[in-house]
């Protein structure tokens, strides 16, 4: 299974927990009182979350809090501000290219 | 020249879909022939340290395109598909597969709209569809220009896993 920053903000429930513990640490149990989702299941996302960077885990006393790493999503903007510039490339090749289009048009129709 | 349009990229995560959409001045049916003309669609498509070949290019319903693009090192990639319909000067529904992939198959369906916008110009939207989330972030991470080299080292290290299970 991929264990990337895609992968882990394709699942609503987890882009949900990102939320929650963006602003503050939460542990286990706190998250998993916002779900109706079982806790094996919300334990699952974590694990996923953690594996792809977005959550670490700190332990203060007995207690295991979940903080959020959101520098990690910057990887998603990256790659897509990335894939747009490329296709930003291509239009602006085209750009050029209409203008010459639109310039002969308008040679042709003058000789007329 | 300066370039005033912005391209915009929608990518909603966990969704199979993606948007391209520009605005063009210039108008819809020259932006239409700028796509659906092979003479011209060299002369701005792809990468822009590769050249473009088109070995086909049926512009018709039911016909069959495959274009390569080359890296200055020789290296090719092909990309296929059908057109399912062109209704000029507004619409093209066609599939798009790249062919540099590890396993074939991975189909995309593009929908282009050209609509027409007021003072002669041209606003453009390509809805592609993948088949699974993974798809269309794959192709997202690997972009256009880096895409096709990350592909290439993809099946690199395919054959070698491969390589290395046979030696066993």
């Amino acid at each position: 299974m991929r264990r990337d920053v895609f992968q882990a903000i394709a699942d609503p429930t987890r882009r949900e927990i990102i939320n929650l513990i963006a602003y503050k640490s939460l542990n286990l149990n706190a998250i998993a009182d916002n779900f109706d989702v079982s806790r094996p299941a919300i334990s699952q996302h974590i694990k996923i979350l953690t594996e792809c960077g977005l959550i670490t885990i700190k332990k203060q006393g007995r207690e295991r809090y979940c903080e959020a790493r959101l520098q990690q999503l910057n990887e998603v903007s990256n790659w897509i501000e990335q894939y747009r510039q490329s296709w930003e490339k291509q239009f602006n090749k085209l750009d050029d290219l209409l203008e010459g289009l639109k310039a002969k048009e308008k040679k042709s129709t003058k000789k007329k | 020249m300066e370039h005033k349009n912005k391209t915009k990229v929608i990518a909603e995560p966990g969704k199979q879909e993606l948007f391209i959409i520009r605005e063009f001045d210039a108008p819809r049916e020259l932006v239409f022939k700028a796509f659906t003309d092979a003479d011209l669609i060299v002369q701005w498509l792809g990468p822009c340290d590769m050249t473009m070949r088109i070995e086909s290019h049926e512009m018709r319903n039911g016909g069959w395109w495959r274009y390569f693009h080359k890296t200055k090192d020789g290296m090719e990639f092909g990309f296929h598909g059908c057109i399912h319909d062109i209704t000029a000067p507004s619409r093209i529904i066609r599939t798009f597969e790249f062919e540099g992939l590890p396993e074939s198959g991975h189909v995309v369906l593009e929908t282009a709209h050209f609509e027409e916008l007021p003072k002669q110009r041209t606003k453009f939207t390509i809805q592609s569809v993948f088949q699974s989330v993974a798809d269309r972030d794959g192709m997202v991470q690997s972009g256009m220009e880096g895409g096709v080299v990350d592909s290439h080292n993809k099946m690199d290290e395919l054959f070698e896993k491969l390589l290395a299970t046979k030696s066993k």
